[in-house]
């Protein structure tokens, strides 16, 4: 169903809130993020870099962060949008503190929560462009859900935004089995993160996998893939289309 | 300075099928747990039947973030209804009001096509179809979604349903026992996986009686 929505800009000197407020594109974005959930809990991958449309801007950007005690959320897309939903969610658990009653944000309260704002932002057509990965433990209990800028949301064994859905996604589905082994978990999410370095243009080889347990959150050091460019085919790449051009 | 268009759709169809039967004193309602966006397959394992009352099951796809917004809507009213009414609605009362809820958002609606199933006051099943901005009709069956067109021609040769025009009225509800029921919704959406890419993975069939619900989960293509 196609749908467009004509945004009048306004006249800026009699308006004053003009609808250049709006989100209209994104400007920084960052790509995929693969996650999957483990016998221990959740591992979620994401590589560090903010492209600023083809240019690979910045190469340290972490995109994905601990939330509470119980959640991981990674996201990719406008980092500044990012960032305002990191500023939402310091209050939400800033204030779930303050009951000072012994309960914590658990992830599906988190992931119920940033799909109320993400569907809201939708409905006044000023969307925060990210689709968001909410992983993490509670109570024995793993959670791993995503949600979309317009406010899809679901969860599952495994997920990946962007051109990890594509990629990363099929993988999985083969190669994903419940009880993973921590090891086999990095091993198969690297097998991910690799594809998509060949595949994915805006994809930089400077990644961190980030875990999540009942015990809590750890992030690893920012690290790089083994890749392999030495196929005969790259050699010599015109050996099958001699001519004048 | 020309208009400004966006470049962004707020909806999406996250596509899949629901069916519902009504029986004498039974409902069945059925939906296939594919969610998809575009030609991915997001998840297999998505519910798209939600229990809004006792005898009152709805079943909705379309743009999912919509229908979990209009189940929470609903879920909320019924609420409110439990606690101003000491009781719970009935199917028919549900049914007014999620056409009433639909029509609310007649001019920014909720991309979503929703099948209602349940037991009436007297415990006979009642099925009611709606559009996306509230048109309703109490029937004896009814399919909607991505698969409704491959599904609802086969229900009419099957179920024979008399002429709503016909005076005096005629009930559509199925004379066939609660197992037919299933094992028709069952060969019908086997058909509809078969040629609707956004039909498949599993289906989930709620059994709706007098003295309770029973869910039934059954493996579809995968493809």
């Amino acid at each position: 169903m196609t749908f467009t929505i004509p945004i009048d800009n306004g006249d800026a000197l009699k308006n004053a809130e003009t609808d250049s407020q709006r989100t209209l594109y994104p400007y920084v974005t960052g790509t995929s993020i693969v996650a999957i959930k483990y016998k221990d809990g959740v591992l979620m991958a994401s590589d560090m870099g903010g492209s600023y449309g083809s240019t690979l801007r910045y190469k340290n950007i972490e995109r994905v962060k601990a939330i509470g005690k119980h959640s991981l959320l990674g996201a990719s897309g406008e980092i500044s949008d990012f960032q305002e939903i990191l500023r939402y969610l310091d209050e939400l658990v800033l204030n779930d503190n303050m009951w000072d009653d012994g309960n914590s944000l658990g992830p599906k309260e988190v992931h119920n929560y940033l799909t109320r704002v993400m569907y809201n932002r939708r409905n006044k057509f000023n969307p925060l462009w990210n689709t968001l990965v909410l992983g993490g433990v509670k109570n024995g209990q793993s959670y791993l859900g995503m949600v979309s800028m317009i406010g899809v949301s679901f969860e599952d064994n495994h997920v990946a935004t962007g051109f990890g859905n594509h990629l990363a996604r099929p993988i999985l589905r083969d190669e994903w089995h419940a009880d993973l082994s921590f090891e086999d978990g990095v091993k198969l999410l690297e097998k991910c993160m690799r594809v998509l370095l060949y595949r994915d243009r805006s994809a930089i080889n400077k990644l961190q996998i980030s875990k999540i347990t009942e015990e809590g959150v750890t992030v690893s050091q920012p690290y790089s893939l083994k890749t392999f460019w030495e196929f005969q085919a790259f050699h010599n790449p015109t050996a099958g289309a001699q001519g004048s051009w | 300075m020309t208009k400004q268009h966006a470049n962004w759709s707020p909806y999406d169809n996250n596509g899949g099928t629901c069916v519902a039967i009504a029986g004498s004193d039974y409902c069945v309602i059925a939906a296939d747990t594919r969610m998809s966006t575009g030609y991915s397959i997001l998840t297999r394992d998505y519910s798209k039947i939600h229990k809004l009352a006792d005898k009152a099951v709805l079943s909705s796809s379309g743009f999912q973030a919509d229908v979990k917004a209009l189940q929470k809507v609903l879920t909320s009213r019924h609420l409110v209804y439990q606690h101003q009414h000491n009781k719970q609605m009935s199917c028919p009362a549900m049914a007014q009001l999620l056409s009433n809820t639909l029509y609310f958002k007649r001019f920014f609606p909720y991309y979503a096509f929703n099948v209602l199933g349940g037991l009436d006051e007297n415990g006979k099943g009642c099925v009611f179809t709606y559009d996306a901005v509230g048109s309703y009709e109490k029937v004896g069956y009814s399919a909607q979604g991505s698969g409704s067109t491959l599904i609802m021609p086969f229900l009419d040769n099957q179920l024979k349903s008399p002429s709503p025009l016909l005076l005096p009225a005629q009930d559509a509800i199925t004379p066939l026992s609660e197992p037919e029921a299933v094992d028709l919704v069952k060969t019908v959406f086997a058909s509809a996986t078969e040629r609707d890419i956004y039909t498949g993975d599993k289906l989930e069939i709620m059994i709706l009686k007098a003295d309770g619900i029973k869910t039934e989960v059954m493996d579809l293509r995968k493809d």
